[in-house]
């Protein structure tokens, strides 16, 4: 990854394609894994992948570390509430509801409720 | 830490989300596979902050800390009705974080951005506004804070162009070079404005597409905000979920037989109430039904297929539903859950109820997988699902829903459905089933009878 103080240059310009390449096959990949997700799955698969946007929390960061006047420090902190708040949600919501889906038991044990 | 390190470190996160998505393809292993998720972005937390260049520590602790608290409290508190508002919600701070980075990385470096950099800022910067209004005012919409209605006005399109077209300039101007700072806040703000117009014309019964059309959006600011920073796993986690996003909403709209342009700038304000003069009086009649008829029905079936409705989830009855069929397995009746795609209020929502009510996942059967199953079914008995089970989806080429994929409830031998009244539903149109001679309605709160067949199953 690239420091917050070096940037521009031909390295960069040059090491777009490589990114394009990575983007496209990473959609590709995309498209295969979900497809076998089963739609009984389809709110889960939608709060997780919500999780992993919460990815923005690494680029919340960088600006955050990187900042050097109110502004930027502003604009960092929030920013990193904001991914803080995607990421930790995302991941337990998901974790909730995933362990309520089970199988039918071998036979009921108890009969509550 | 080198930069390389710090590369091949974000390598092993790409590969924790991808076997995350991977587990999720049966609900045996997926719980599992969320952990190494997490895990993986944990690992991608602590390796960014361990880059070289990154001070305020007590900044982004508190930053960290916030954050995190407010997202495990809403979290761990959130019913699962309420799942599709928490899921717009987090779709909107993810793209206001996005659209955040691009403003700070503007305000730092405008006029030494390559051509590259000034358009990746300006794209994340324009969809993650509009994820962040647009998801606002989703969950303000599911959240029933603002009027579920699709809110129209005269001209709304023409509006909506100009708004967005104003960002569409500001981003080229951006991408082309242009390095004052008003160009950002003016994208931006066009950006957050055209959300808000975007969501607000739609109507609640279309919230599953736009949701997932949100979380798309989402994803695409991440990865495109990975091409600002020139981070992989940006890129890579992005694709991820725009690819899945996108998905969803093709399925959805599949589901709804409506192309998403329908959805998102269509439909609205013709949509023909088919009901009136065009109904034709045949002299067939709706046959109601009581409690103790349907006791006995479903006690002496072989099979019982239940198609719940988000009327289902409205009237939170999934535990007394799951408590009837397991009655009914205990006397030998097989009883089986067929979902339609859009039953509740987002992709697979109808199957979270269940399985939080203790229904086991294997009794969940999808449309394509239990409507085979319909014509040996002595008993299909519809809660609170009304559009999904209309034979004129089949049949009826002037009807608003013709061509929608369809539970193929007419087929069993018996239909009953359990209905507050004879109101239509969504689409706002009458369903040919109710007057099917099969089919009987049994009228009430969808909790209330159920609490009454239960008993009466129980006393036959």
């Amino acid at each position: 990854m690239r420091l917050p103080t070096d940037r521009g240059g031909a390295d960069i310009e040059a090491s777009f394609v490589l990114e394009l390449t990575i983007l496209v096959l990473a959609i590709f990949l995309g498209v295969e894994v979900i497809s076998k997700v089963p739609t009984m799955l389809h709110t889960p698969l939608m709060s997780g992948t919500n999780a992993i946007h919460g990815i923005v929390i690494v680029g919340a960061i960088v600006i955050a570390g990187a900042a050097d006047d109110t502004f930027t420090k502003v604009v960092g902190v929030v920013a990193v509430v904001l991914a803080s708040a995607n990421v930790v949600g995302g991941f337990v919501v998901t974790d909730r509801m995933l362990q309520m889906f089970k199988r039918r038991e071998p036979r009921r044990e108890s009969n509550d409720d | 830490m080198s930069r390389t390190t710090t590369d091949a470190l974000y390598l092993v996160t790409i590969v924790t989300f991808i076997l995350a998505l991977r587990f999720l393809s049966s609900p045996k292993h997926a719980r599992k596979g969320n952990w190494i998720g997490a895990a993986g972005m944990l690992l991608a937390i602590v390796v960014t902050l361990a880059q070289d260049g990154i001070g305020n520590y007590a900044l982004i602790a508190i930053g960290m800390v916030v954050g995190g608290a407010v997202g495990l409290i809403g979290a761990r508190r959130v019913k699962m009705t309420a799942m599709p508002q928490m899921v717009a919600l987090f779709n909107g701070v993810g793209g206001g974080a996005a659209a955040l980075i691009s403003l700070d990385e503007f305000h730092r470096f405008a006029g030494g951005l390559t051509t590259v950099e000034a358009t990746s800022t300006a794209l994340s910067a324009l969809i993650g506004s509009v994820s962040f209004s647009g998801s606002l005012v989703a969950f303000a919409k599911l959240q029933e804070l603002i009027s579920g209605r699709p809110i129209v006005f005269r001209g709304q399109q023409i509006v909506n162009a100009l708004i967005i077209g104003t960002a569409a300039v500001l981003g080229v101007w951006i991408a082309a070079g242009g390095d004052r700072q008003g160009l950002i806040y003016g994208l931006i703000v066009a950006a957050l404005v055209f959300g808000v117009m975007f969501v607000l014309p739609i109507g609640g019964a279309d919230m599953p597409v736009v949701i997932s059309l949100l979380n798309a959006f989402t994803g695409l600011a991440a990865s495109a905000t990975g091409f600002v920073l020139h981070n992989n796993v940006l890129i890579v986690a992005g694709a991820l979920v725009g690819a899945s996003g996108t998905l969803l909403t093709m399925l959805m709209g599949k589901a709804m037989n409506r192309s998403i342009t329908n959805v998102l700038f269509g439909a609205f304000g013709q949509v023909q109430v088919g009901s009136g003069a065009a109904r034709v009086d045949d002299g067939r009649t709706v046959r109601a039904t009581s409690a103790d008829d349907v006791a006995v029905m479903l006690s002496f079936a072989r099979k019982v297929i239940i198609v719940p409705g988000y009327g289902l989830a409205v009237a939170q009855a999934q535990h007394d539903v799951r408590q009837l069929a397991e009655l009914l397995e205990e006397k030998g009746v097989d009883v089986v859950y067929a979902i339609h795609p859009v039953a509740g209020r987002m992709p697979g929502h109808m199957n979270v109820l269940l399985a939080e009510a203790n229904v086991p996942y294997d009794q969940l059967k999808e449309m394509d997988e239990v409507n085979p199953e319909f014509p040996q079914a002595d008993v299909a008995l519809v809660i609170g699902a009304n559009d999904v089970t209309n034979p004129a989806a089949r049949t009826d080429t002037s009807s608003p829903i013709y061509g929608m994929p369809i539970l193929d409830v007419d087929k069993a031998a018996s239909v009953v459905v359990m209905k507050r009244s004879m109101a239509p539903g969504f689409a706002g149109i009458d369903n040919e089933l109710y007057l099917d001679p099969r089919t009987t309605m049994l009228f009430g709160d969808a909790k209330d009878s159920i609490v009454k067949l239960i008993s009466a199953v129980k006393a036959s």
